[in-house]
């Protein structure tokens, strides 16, 4: 988020380097439906890199639940549970699910380290318990000189989700 | 009906079963198992199958397959064991209770023997559901024209919990089976399913498939495709749409094991879940 002596890093950066120090951030907006039975959606977002390699940033799901009960309905974001979340631990990137309205989701630069600089996918899904799935994806990348922001919005169970990058 | 009758409740379940997987049968029955989830997540899962010989993909209305014979293969390839299993006149249906995370396999495999004769010019048949050994004391003296089939038949699908493994694709080299090159609980519509066929271990050339999709009651013809292996035994499947597919390979030599017999049947049906990309 500062621009500190950071800048001398990523000025650095060439294709093969890691992007280094990098943050992002992620506002995904949680569309309020009038529906009978609301459940705020199991979210989950993850980076896709050429060649298919994933990092999963972000994980939204009942959490607390008794037993990891909560779990159990993991595989509903399914088409990141194919790519990433059966094979890879979330204990360290996981948190509640969040309410209808503005979210800000604030990566830090741990999260991305070890990522090589180049052109991603951000990739964002929702999946609601007895409503939809919608998966939203923004063109990022990651080790660029100056900060950027793509946009992108969903039309049933996500709004406007936006992904910031700051060297 | 008459069989029914004749033969007992049980040979006529044989009957049934044998027809429904013979090759080139002239009955299409076909027997299925159908998983509620292929794809779990959770610390353990429970999953419940129905299992039944029917023409319509997958809709029970004919004669239960199993619960008996149906086996279950852990990922660390132990045996696990189905639960609260019932038969049921149309349907059999069995629980599972997935306690180890990884690729599960759940199936049956069948043998059976085919046969017919001629005595005194008239068309006779082996009781279906006959035992290699029984042969002999089956075919009266002074029957022409014996024709015995051999049929080697597998039935089986894959449950993943977690992320998937690959332990219980190793073939145990008898009669057809499959391996997957795309794993099978890694299924996408918009991506192409390769699977590998093997006739007692060795890559099994012109194998004929067929993958159909379930729910065929609600469209005018069946959602399917087909396939024939080539010389590594490959087939590639592109889906036209996610589903559940049901899918029989099958094929015949002359590598047969029971005395007599001039032809091996072979066979291999599974279930296969096509996501939604």
């Amino acid at each position: 988020m500062r621009k500190t002596s950071l800048f001398a890093l990523t000025g650095a950066a060439t294709i093969a380097s890691p992007a280094m120090a990098e943050t992002m951030t992620v506002d995904i907006t949680i569309p309020r439906l009038s529906v009978a039975e609301y459940h705020r959606p199991y979210v989950a977002v993850w980076l896709e890199g050429e060649g298919g390699k994933v990092r999963t940033l972000s994980v939204w799901y009942d959490k607390d639940k008794r037993g990891g009960e909560g779990k159990k309905w993991l595989n509903e974001m399914r088409t990141w549970w194919r790519k990433a979340g059966r094979s890879a631990s979330i204990d360290g990137v996981s948190g509640a699910t969040r309410a209808p309205g503005p979210q800000k989701l604030s990566i830090p630069a741990a999260a991305l380290r070890g990522l090589p600089a180049g052109n991603y996918q951000l990739v964002v899904e929702a999946a609601r318990e007895v409503g939809g799935r919608e998966v939203v994806k923004l063109p990022v990348t990651l080790g660029g000189k100056s900060a950027s922001t793509a946009r992108a919005s969903g039309k049933t169970e996500l709004g406007s989700v936006a992904a910031t990058i700051k060297p | 009906m008459k069989m029914r009758s004749r033969l007992g409740a049980r040979a006529a379940l044989l009957a049934v079963s044998l027809a429904a997987v013979l090759p080139g049968s002239a009955q299409a029955h076909r027997a299925w198992f159908l998983p509620s989830e292929t794809i779990l997540s959770g610390e353990d899962a429970w999953i419940t199958v129905d299992g039944a010989i029917s023409n319509d993909l997958f809709y029970p209305n004919h004669f239960p397959l199993g619960p008996d014979g149906v086996t279950v293969v852990k990922p660390d390839g132990s045996a696990g064991a189905i639960e609260n299993a019932a038969r049921g006149k149309i349907r059999s249906t069995f629980d599972l209770h997935l306690d180890q995370p990884g690729t599960w396999k759940i199936g049956n495999m069948r043998s059976g023997v085919f046969g017919r004769y001629k005595l005194n010019g008239e068309q006779q048949r082996l009781p279906r559901g006959a035992q290699a050994d029984e042969i002999e004391k089956l075919i009266p003296s002074g029957a022409t024209d014996i024709e015995i089939r051999e049929n080697v038949m597998r039935n089986e699908f894959f449950v993943t919990l977690g992320a998937p493994t690959d332990a219980v694709f190793t073939p145990s080299g008898k009669g057809l089976e499959m391996v997957p090159v795309t794993h099978p609980n890694d299924l996408v519509a918009n991506e192409e399913g390769v699977f590998r066929f093997l006739i007692d271990g060795k890559p099994a050339a012109g194998v004929e498939l067929t993958a159909i999709l379930g729910g065929g009651r609600y469209a005018n013809q069946p959602v399917e495709v087909k396939a024939t292996s080539d010389a590594k035994g490959e087939v590639r499947l592109a889906w036209p749409q996610p589903g559940m597919y049901w899918l029989e390979a099958e094929t015949k030599d002359k590598n047969t094991s029971v005395p007599g017999a001039t032809v091996r049947g072979l066979g291999y049906v599974t279930t296969l879940e096509v996501m939604a990309p």
